[in-house]
């Protein structure tokens, strides 16, 4: 309780931070509206070649890109300034983080407020309403609840991500590249159906890495349609299972990372 | 209140060795301190750069996983119970900053009594201590980053105790000051420790941090302890010795001896005599040349700890690994 306390204060100091630099919170908050529409924008661009992709209509391909761009945005929001941890790590600041009685965590998270990254939000669960629109989705409990539930999934599984390939720079501080394959390449790979991509690559990335469970499982037990590739319809519903499985995995070898910091020298 | 047992920190490093070859080697920062400080004591920890000094300090605070070894302290272990002991430690890194950059200095520190969950009576009663000690008043209000540093070093050291820590580390706290505002924290920190609530430790490159502060010196080099004592035992064991500094109307007669002590130096055509004081005591000493020869001042010196660190740092010399 008194820890909650202490985070919310952390966020106000920011937030008056903040204040202090008000002009460049303008500019960077319209800068960073334009990425979201792109990302789901592309799906259209993909749909001129062909009135069916991959065994796919645009509007059930658009749900699929929305599920996606949703949970994105949403991780993006509350975990995205994690990929700070590099300049942390290089410069040894950390330092001061380690030596205060919260977690590391939460602390680095609060020491940008995302503020910035909000239109993104508003923008990703519009899409999110476009797509459920474009599809005849018929409504059962099950699918009322599976639409909530699987954007939130899909956030914790990119916020996991996110976290994941942070924690690379505690081992290698330049791995900042290698990291963003995995979180934006991650993104794009779920934007489309699953269908389009080829046998071994397809098998590692939906099946083994989990990201088939993000969007294109759950947006197919939302659709009520069969699977091409013959995995059964329910499994969307595994789709929070496997974003907690995520999580944890992350959350491992976060703590590992933290173990691992070797500072710097003064 | 602080206990370490062969407390080892290594680090892994890649040498190139080809073009494309590398080769790992490992160093060790720390190689097996052992080390006990009661509650209370005001400990210098002193070496050259890259002895391990940092290294242990960010051990001591749970920033650093040892790599072997245990180290304990106020009965936690640092790295498990990290966030416990954040509570009962304060930290000041000379080069690292605990404050909120873009926040005035008080809001900084309101900030931290959330953080550390202290009562508001307590807080303010802290507060207020410093404020006085430090002269904080004129600044308060002030972003920290238009802090000069004698004033954020201030502003660092009340942060730090505004939770009122039992240990208090200090990593090179005095660093480019200048020479008020070192004097400022040398005196508020031999304040804090005459309390004796609080068990501070201090590493330095000004040995005259440790002089005014620290009964206890410890020595760090290549990762291990070489000397951990008072200075003057230091000064026993390098056998420095005080000089007698002597002005005189004409030379010395040739041949003449001061027993229990031996001429270092002879300056001015014979008319300023050094003599170090080996067994005889300065009063005996001044005696005897009184007597001797037609003495128009002098003056008594105490050795300069910087020489003998600097012989202790200069000494004996290990192989690298």
């Amino acid at each position: 309780m008194g820890e909650l306390r202490a985070y919310a204060a952390l966020m106000a100091g920011q937030f008056r931070a903040m204040a202090s630099y008000r002009a460049s919170f303008v500019v960077e908050l319209v800068s960073n509206v334009g990425g979201t529409a792109l990302d789901v924008g592309t799906v259209f661009v993909l749909f001129r070649a062909g009135r069916v992709v991959g065994g796919f209509t645009l509007a059930e391909a658009i749900l699929m890109a929305s599920i996606t761009a949703a949970g994105f945005v949403l991780a993006d929001f509350a975990v995205g300034n994690v990929d700070r941890l590099t300049t942390y790590v290089r410069a040894g600041t950390l330092d001061a983080v380690l030596v205060r009685p919260l977690g590391v965590l939460p602390q680095l998270l609060l020491m940008d407020l995302p503020v910035r990254k909000a239109l993104r939000v508003a923008i990703g669960v519009g899409m999110l309403g476009l797509g459920i629109r474009l599809n005849h989705i018929h409504w059962t409990p099950g699918r009322g609840l599976l639409i909530v539930v699987a954007p939130v999934a899909a956030a914790v599984f990119f916020g996991a991500i996110f976290v994941l390939s942070a924690s690379l720079s505690f081992w290698w501080v330049d791995s900042g590249e290698i990291g963003n394959g995995f979180t934006y390449g991650g993104r794009d790979f779920t934007s489309y159906p699953i269908t389009v991509y080829g046998g071994w690559f397809r098998a590692i990335f939906a099946y083994a890495l989990g990201f088939g469970f993000v969007a294109y499982q759950p947006a197919l037990a939302l659709l009520g349609r069969a699977d091409p590739l013959g995995v059964p319809a329910r499994a969307g519903y595994l789709s929070p299972l496997v974003a907690l499985l995520v999580a944890a995995i992350a959350a491992v070898v976060w703590r590992a990372g933290v173990r691992h910091y070797r500072s710097t020298g003064s | 209140m602080i206990e370490m047992k062969d407390l080892r920190k290594d680090f892994t490093v890649r040498v190139k060795t080809g073009r494309l070859r590398r080769a790992k080697r490992t160093v060790s920062a720390v190689d097996g301190v052992n080390l006990t400080i009661e509650p209370g004591e005001m400990v210098g920890y002193i070496g050259p750069n890259g002895a391990g000094k940092s290294t242990t300090l960010k051990m001591l605070t749970g920033i650093l996983t040892p790599s072997g070894g245990m180290v304990s302290v106020c009965g936690l272990e640092p790295v498990p119970q990290r966030t416990r002991l954040a509570l009962q430690i304060g930290v000041v890194f000379g080069q690292r900053s605990q404050l909120w950059w873009d926040l005035p200095l008080h809001e900084s520190f309101q900030l931290l009594r959330h953080i550390y969950r202290v009562p508001a009576a307590d807080h303010a009663a802290r507060l207020r201590r410093c404020r006085s000690l430090l002269d904080l008043d004129d600044f308060l209000d002030t972003p920290v980053r238009q802090l000069s540093l004698g004033q954020r070093m201030r502003g660092e050291l009340t942060a730090a105790l505004l939770h009122g820590p039992r240990v208090l580390f200090l990593d090179e706290p005095t660093i480019g000051l200048d020479v008020v505002s070192k004097q400022a924290v040398r005196s508020f920190l031999a304040e804090l420790g005459e309390g004796g609530t609080v068990t501070l430790v201090l590493t330095t490159h000004d040995l005259a941090d440790i002089e005014r502060l620290c009964r206890r010196l410890v020595v760090i080099d290549h990762g291990q302890v070489v000397h951990d004592g008072t200075i003057e035992a230091l000064h026993a064991r390098y056998g420095s010795r005080r000089s007698l500094v002597v002005d005189l109307d004409a030379p010395l007669a040739p041949g003449f001896e001061l027993p229990g002590a031996s001429v270092t130096a002879v300056e001015a055509d014979g008319h300023r005599v050094t003599f170090a004081l080996d067994t005889v005591s300065a009063g005996a000493a001044v005696a005897a040349l009184v007597g001797a020869a037609s003495v128009r001042d002098l003056s008594v010196v105490e050795p300069d700890i910087e020489d003998v660190v600097a012989r202790l740092y200069a000494g004996p010399v290990r192989d690298a690994p």
